[in-house]
């Protein structure tokens, strides 16, 4: 059956969507995704979906789920490379992609999951000082 | 007076029917020179109608259309199906509303992206979607 690659780099995920997929083909990359987060434990989820011509109201649901389940797990998730003419189209359709963050393009994406990671960290730390001082 | 300049018809009867027929419409849209934002418009409302087809209407057929009227080209799609008919068609076209567990935007949204919109429906008969999206809607 097809499937949509995953990477591994690291600490984070990479997945490029590089055809129109159908709904089955979606709900696997969901599964799969989250399944790599738990055997990897991934901090970071990076979805480019340059490629992709449009993302209707299932499309943005999924994208929407794998934010909310990785999170669940300790990731964070940013969708990367989205199209103006599909940006503009989401919006008028009603979707407004909850649970992920969204960056312009891969290297921004990286960045972003990196400063947000490293922040979780430092406030654990923190956490764990004042614990420790008490 | 609408004019159909081209026609075609392609049945839906799986998933796996969906990418083809999104990429035939592209095709019709790009030929009549629409913009992209308005292709991508249409080829999403197209995505959702025939979702809502294959999930509730268990597939059927759908038609592509150039069409004219005036100096405008646009194109027409009707999504026709056998299913078991919607109950109540103006709280399926509500924001938010769902049969199934999906996020109840597919048919309003449709509705919102394309220039016409039009939704007839028979209990046990079943359902009839035509939408048109004008190159310069």
């Amino acid at each position: 059956m097809e499937r949509i690659p995953i990477l591994r780099m690291g600490k984070f995920l990479l997945v490029t969507i590089q055809i129109d997929l159908y709904d089955r083909l979606a709900t696997n990359l969901e599964a799969d995704l989250v399944q790599m987060v738990n055997k990897t434990g991934a901090r970071g989820v990076l979805i480019d979906i340059s490629a992709l011509s449009i993302v209707d109201s299932f499309m943005g649901r999924i994208l929407g789920n794998i934010g909310s389940m990785s999170k669940i797990m300790d990731a964070e998730t940013v969708v990367v490379g989205m199209q103006p003419a599909v940006a503009i189209t989401l919006i008028e359709l009603g979707l407004e992609l909850k649970g992920v963050h969204t960056a312009l393009n891969v290297e921004k994406g990286m960045e972003l999951l990196k400063t947000r990671i490293d922040a979780e960290d430092e406030e654990i730390i923190e956490e764990e000082d004042e614990a420790g001082t008490e | 007076m609408k004019l159909v300049l081209n026609k075609d018809v392609m049945s839906i009867e799986k998933e796996q029917d969906v990418v083809p027929f999104r990429n035939r419409v592209k095709e019709y849209a790009v030929k009549i020179g629409m913009s992209l934002v308005n292709q991508t418009k249409l080829i999403t409302a197209a995505s959702e109608l025939v979702r809502n087809m294959l999930k509730y209407g268990g597939g059927g057929v759908t038609i592509i259309e150039v069409i004219s009227q005036g100096r405008d080209n646009g194109i027409r799609l009707v999504f026709q199906d056998k299913g078991p008919g919607i109950k109540d068609i103006s709280l399926a076209m509500k924001d938010g509303y769902s049969s199934g567990k999906s996020l109840g935007i597919g048919l309003p949204g449709a509705k919102r992206l394309v220039n016409e919109f039009d939704i007839k429906s028979t209990l046990g008969e079943g359902t009839t979607v035509s939408i048109i999206k004008w190159k310069n809607g």
